[in-house]
C-alpha cells in the first residue's frame, strides 16, 4: 500500500512515535508519495479517488492543474478522516517539508479521531464513498447519465442545508438514520421505450412501490422548523427510489464533510501545534532549520483584511497552554481588572498541556474562538474590525476592540459559514407547497444565486417553493412556481426580526 | 496508459460548456464578448451559469475580521483589502477554451463543412525530431537509459555483473545517443488578407462588426490550416498595409477607390504567396460605396483576371452604414452571378455576422 522511499519510512516512524510519546492517539496513517499530477486529481475528487463521477470534479481538477502549472497554488498535504488514516505527501517535495507534512499529519488525525464532533463520522468513509461512486454508476447506467447528473446537480447546490447539530441530538424518530447504505437492489424492471398507449403491451407493468404512505401527515406548521432540509426533502419529496438512493449517499457525504467545515481554525491550529513542536524539539537537523523556518512561515503567512485559519489555530492554542501553565484561569483571574496584574499573574499551575488536549477534545470553532480569545490575545495578535469608509471606498481598519473583532469572527464562523435555513411549513396556502425560512441576521442572501436554487427544490419538491429572507432587514420571499422565479416584498414582517446566530460576547 | 478517471470527468466538464456556448453562440458573437480574452492557445469565456446555485451569502462590503498592524482609520494592508473585497463581489467565472474547440463549436453550430485544400498546395516539408538511437553522437545528446540498459547487459554476459555489489560501468561501446529522424510531413499553408474601407462612411459599430466576424473567420481557418498568414490592409482612395491594431483603429476620412486595395492585395500575393504553395482568401469588407463606376471596372477588371484565378475563394462583406449606397455589392453580384469563388454576404447588423460567416466558410473552399 504505502510507497514510501526507506528515508521517507524512517521518517514516518519518527514522527509517529514522537506523535505517541506527546500523548497524540492516531490511527494508523498511510502515506502515499504521489505526484503533483495525481495530488491534483485526488484532491480535486475532495480525498476520495473512487468518488462517483461528477463533471464538477473534472472543472476542480482543471482549476488546480492550471493553477499548479502557473505556480499559483501547491498543495502541500491532503489527510482524509478515515481508519486507517490516508495522507498524500508530493513527490516533489524537499525532505524537510515531507517531515514537516508527516508531523503536521499526524496532529490532524489525532484531531479526527478525539475531536467530539468528529465522533458521529464515518471512519470507513473511504470504503463508503467507492460504494457511493459504484451506486451512482449503477443509477447511470439504468437511467442515463444525463438524468443521474442533473439530479446530482440539483442536490449539490442544497446540500449545505443540513443541520450540523442533529448528529448529536434525536430529534425524532427516522426511517432514514436506520437506511441500509449497502447498495439495494431496486426494481429491476427494465421497460423498452415506448409511447404512451403502447407501453402497456409491450412493458411489463410497473411493481406497486412501497410509496412512504401520505396519510394523515402532519403538517410542518405545527411543529418546530427543521433544518434538516436534505434530510425532509428525502423524506417528503415525490422521488423515485434512484433519486432517495442518491439524495441519501450524498447527504450522509455532506455530514461527514460537515465537521472538517466547523473546526477548520483548531484541526489547523492543532496541526500547526504539533508539527512545529516536533520539529523545532526534535526532527530537525540544523541544515534544516531555514527551509522549515521559510515553509513554516509560508503556512502562517496572513493576507492584509483576512484570517489564517493556521495562523489563528496555533496562536489560540499557544496562548491557552501559556495560560493554563501560569494559572491564568478560574474565578480569581477573571475577576482581576488590573491589566498589569493580568499580564504579570503566575501560579505555575502547569495545566497548559493538559488544558490543549481538553480543549481538542470538545469545542469546535465557534466555542473555540468565543471562549479563548481574550483581551490580551487580541491585542498581542494585532486582530482588528476593518470596514469599508463611505467617504473613501477604502477599507479601513475601524476597530481593534475584542469583543467587536470576536462579534465578527463568530458572525463568519456560524454554522461554518452558511446561512441557517429552516422548513417552516409543506403545506403553504393549504397547495402543498414547500415554504422555507432563512434566520436572517445581518447578511443577505445571494438572490440572484438563491432564486436558480429554488429551481433545483422545485425539480425535487414538484410543487412551488418559496423562501422567506430579508433585504437589508426587509422581509423578502423569494419563490418559484415552476416557472418563473420571482423576489417579492413581505409586508408586515418587519418588526418580527429576531437576532438568531450571533452569540453576544461576553463580558467578564 | 489506462484512462484515468479524472479524464471522463474532465471530458464531461468540457462536453458541458461548449453545450453551454454552443447555445449561447450568438449572444457571444454579436456582444463580441471573448474577443478581448483571447490567449495564443485559449479563449477566456465568462461562464458564471456554471458554478452551482446555492443558498449563500451575498458579497459583503461591509468588512471583516483581519490580522496585522495599523492604527484604526488606516487602509487594511496598503489598499489590498479594498481590492481583495471588491474582486470577492464579483464572483465571474471564467473558463478557458481552446481555440480549437471553439472552431469546433463554430463549426457544429454552423454545419461549416471541412476544407479541402485546393490542387497540389500541400507542399512537403521535412521536421526533425529526435526520435531515433544512435551509437555515435555528442556527449550531450547522450541516452543515459539505454546506455546503462546496454552496459548492464554486457556485463551479465560477460560475467562481470556482481549482483551483491550491482555497479554497472558503461565503456565506450555502450554509449547510446540520440538521433534525429527525418520526418516528411504534408503541410498546407493558407493566408488570409482582411482588406477594410476605412473612408469616412465607415463608423465604429462598423469596424466592430468587421473585426468580430474577422475573429471567427481566423478561428475557423486556423482549425482548417496549421499556417496561417495573416495580412490587414485598408483603403480609401489609396491603400495601405498595416498591422493588426491599425486595422480595427485606424480612422479616415475621404473618398473611396476599391481597386487600390485590390491592387495592393494582389501585389502582396504575388510577392509573398505564390499560389502553388498556398491556399489564398482574401476577404473585403466595405459598406459599398464606390468612388466611380470606372473603379469598380478596375476591380472586376482585378478580380477576374488576376486574383481570382489564384485564390480559393473571394469574399466581400458589405456592412451597412447610414451612409453606404450599397452599389458595390450589386454590381459584384450581377458580374459574377455564375462564378462560385465570388461569394458575396450583406451584414446589416451584428445579428447578420453568423449568417454572413456560414455564407462565407460553409462552401468548403
Amino acid at each position: 500500500m504505502a510507497n514510501l522511499t526507506p528515508e521517507l519510512a524512517r521518517h514516518r516512524d519518527n514522527a509517529r512515535d514522537l506523535a505517541a510519546h506527546y500523548g497524540l492517539d492516531c490511527y494508523e496513517v498511510i502515506f502515499e508519495v504521489v505526484d503533483y499530477d495525481e495530488l491534483n486529481m485526488i484532491a480535486s475528487y475532495g480525498g476520495f479517488p473512487t468518488r462517483y463521477p461528477h463533471w464538477r470534479f473534472g472543472m476542480e481538477y482543471q482549476k488546480l492543474s492550471k493553477s499548479y502549472a502557473y505556480g499559483l497554488s501547491k498543495i502541500y498535504e491532503l489527510v482524509i478522516n478515515n481508519d486507517p488514516c490516508y495522507a498524500y505527501l508530493m513527490r516533489s517535495n524537499s525532505v524537510t517539508d515531507q517531515k514537516l507534512v508527516m508531523a503536521h499529519v499526524y496532529g490532524h488525525c489525532d484531531f479526527f479521531k478525539n475531536n467530539l464532533w468528529f465522533s458521529k463520522t464515518s471512519r470507513k468513509m473511504m470504503d463508503i464513498m467507492a460504494n457511493h461512486g459504484t451506486a451512482v454508476r449503477r443509477h447511470m447506467d439504468r437511467h442515463g447519465q444525463g438524468p443521474v447528473e442533473d439530479f446530482i446537480d440539483q442536490v449539490n447546490s442544497i446540500d449545505n442545508l443540513i443541520d450540523i447539530y442533529s448528529p448529536f441530538i434525536k430529534r425524532e424518530a427516522s426511517s432514514i438514520d436506520q437506511r441500509d447504505s449497502s447498495p439495494q437492489e431496486e426494481e429491476t424492471v427494465y421497460k423498452i421505450p415506448a409511447s404512451e398507449y403502447m407501453d402497456r403491451y409491450i412493458n411489463p407493468r410497473e411493481p406497486e412501490k412501497a410509496e412512504p404512505e401520505k396519510e394523515e401527515k402532519k403538517s410542518r406548521k405545527s411543529s418546530e422548523p427543521m433544518g434538516d432540509v436534505l434530510k425532509f426533502i428525502l423524506e417528503n419529496a415525490p422521488l423515485r427510489s434512484w433519486e432517495q438512493d442518491i439524495l441519501a449517499m450524498l447527504r450522509d457525504e455532506a455530514y461527514y464533510f460537515a465537521p472538517q467545515g466547523m473546526t477548520k481554525i483548531m484541526n489547523e491550529g492543532w496541526a500547526v501545534f504539533w508539527h512545529s513542536r516536533m520539529m523545532t524539539h526534535h526532527l530537525l537537523d540544523a541544515s534544516e532549520i531555514i527551509s522549515y523556518a521559510d515553509s513554516h512561515a509560508g503556512t502562517l503567512f496572513t493576507q492584509p483584511g483576512q484570517i489564517n485559519p493556521y495562523k489563528m489555530g496555533v496562536e489560540l492554542f499557544k496562548h491557552i497552554e501559556y495560560r493554563w501553565d501560569r494559572g491564568q484561569f478560574g474565578i480569581e483571574y477573571q475577576r482581576c481588572d488590573d491589566a498589569r496584574l493580568r499580564r504579570e499573574w503566575n501560579t505555575e499551575a502547569g495545566k497548559g498541556r493538559e488544558k490543549v488536549f481538553e480543549v481538542r477534545k470538545i469545542y469546535n470553532d465557534v466555542s473555540f474562538v468565543d471562549e479563548f480569545i481574550t483581551p490580551e490575545f487580541a491585542e498581542d495578535q494585532n486582530l482588528y474590525v476593518y470596514g469599508r469608509n463611505p467617504s473613501t471606498g477604502q477599507y479601513e481598519i475601524v476597530d481593534r476592540d475584542y469583543t467587536k473583532v470576536k462579534t465578527a469572527l463568530l458572525d463568519q464562523l456560524t454554522n461554518f459559514g452558511n446561512p441557517i435555513i429552516k422548513v417552516a411549513e409543506d403545506n403553504y396556502k393549504n397547495r402543498g407547497e414547500l415554504y422555507l425560512q432563512h434566520e436572517w441576521v445581518d447578511k443577505d442572501l445571494e438572490f440572484e444565486a438563491a432564486l436558480r436554487t429554488l429551481q433545483s427544490l422545485y425539480h425535487m419538491w414538484k410543487r412551488p417553493v418559496h423562501i422567506e429572507t430579508r433585504e437589508g432587514g426587509k422581509a423578502r420571499l423569494l419563490s418559484f412556481d415552476g416557472e418563473e422565479a420571482v423576489m417579492k416584498e413581505l409586508p408586515g414582517k418587519e418588526d418580527t426580526a429576531e437576532v438568531v446566530g450571533s452569540a453576544p460576547p461576553d463580558e467578564d | 496508459m489506462p484512462v484515468r478517471k479524472i479524464d471522463q470527468d474532465t471530458t464531461r466538464f468540457r462536453d458541458i460548456v461548449r453545450g453551454r456556448i454552443k447555445r449561447n453562440l450568438r449572444k457571444y458573437v454579436t456582444t463580441g464578448e471573448m474577443i478581448g480574452k483571447q490567449g495564443k492557445h485559449y479563449v477566456s469565456i465568462p461562464l458564471p451559469q456554471i458554478r452551482l446555485p446555492r443558498f449563500r451569502y451575498g458579497p459583503n462590503p461591509e468588512g471583516g475580521v483581519g490580522q496585522g498592524e495599523g492604527d484604526e482609520g488606516d487602509a487594511v494592508g496598503e489598499g489590498q483589502g479594498a481590492e481583495a473585497g471588491e474582486d470577492a463581489g464579483k464572483h465571474s467565472l471564467e473558463v478557458d477554451v481552446s481555440i480549437e474547440d471553439l472552431a469546433e463549436i463554430l463549426g457544429e453550430e454552423l454545419e461549416l463543412p471541412n476544407i479541402e485544400p485546393r490542387g497540389n498546395k500541400s507542399i512537403r516539408t521535412t521536421s526533425l525530431k529526435f526520435t531515433s538511437i544512435s551509437r555515435h553522437g555528442p556527449r550531450s545528446l547522450l541516452h543515459f537509459k539505454r546506455t546503462f540498459k546496454e552496459a548492464l547487459k554486457r556485463q551479465i554476459v560477460s560475467g562481470t555483473y556482481d549482483f551483491d555489489d550491482p555497479v554497472v560501468v558503461p565503456i565506450r561501446e555502450d554509449f547510446r545517443f540520440r538521433a534525429v529522424e527525418k520526418k516528411e510531413e504534408p503541410r498546407a499553408n493558407a493566408c488570409i488578407i482582411y482588406m477594410m474601407d476605412v473612408s469616412g462612411s465607415m463608423g465604429r459599430e462598423q469596424k466592430e462588426i468587421v473585426r468580430i466576424e474577422a475573429f471567427w473567420i481566423d478561428t475557423w481557418l486556423r482549425h482548417q490550416y496549421k499556417n496561417i498568414d495573416v495580412n490587414y490592409i485598408v483603403h480609401d482612395a489609396v491603400a495601405h498595409q498595416v498591422d493588426r491594431h491599425t486595422f480595427f483603429h485606424l480612422r479616415e476620412s475621404g473618398g473611396t477607390k476599391i481597386s487600390s486595395a485590390y491592387e495592393m492585395c494582389l501585389r502582396l500575393m504575388e510577392e509573398k504567396y505564390p499560389a502553388s504553395q498556398w491556399n489564398i482568401y482574401p476577404f473585403h469588407f466595405s459598406d459599398g460605396d464606390n468612388w466611380s463606376s470606372r473603379d469598380t471596372e478596375r476591380c472586376v477588371d482585378f478580380l477576374e483576371n488576376s486574383i481570382l484565378p489564384q485564390v480559393n475563394q473571394f469574399c466581400y462583406g458589405q456592412v451597412k452604414s447610414a451612409y453606404g449606397s450599397g452599389q458595390f455589392k450589386k454590381d459584384l453580384d450581377k458580374i459574377f452571378k455564375n462564378d462560385e469563388l465570388v461569394v458575396t454576404s450583406d451584414i446589416l447588423d451584428r445579428d447578420g455576422i453568423l449568417p454572413s460567416i456560414k455564407s462565407f466558410l460553409g462552401k468548403g473552399r
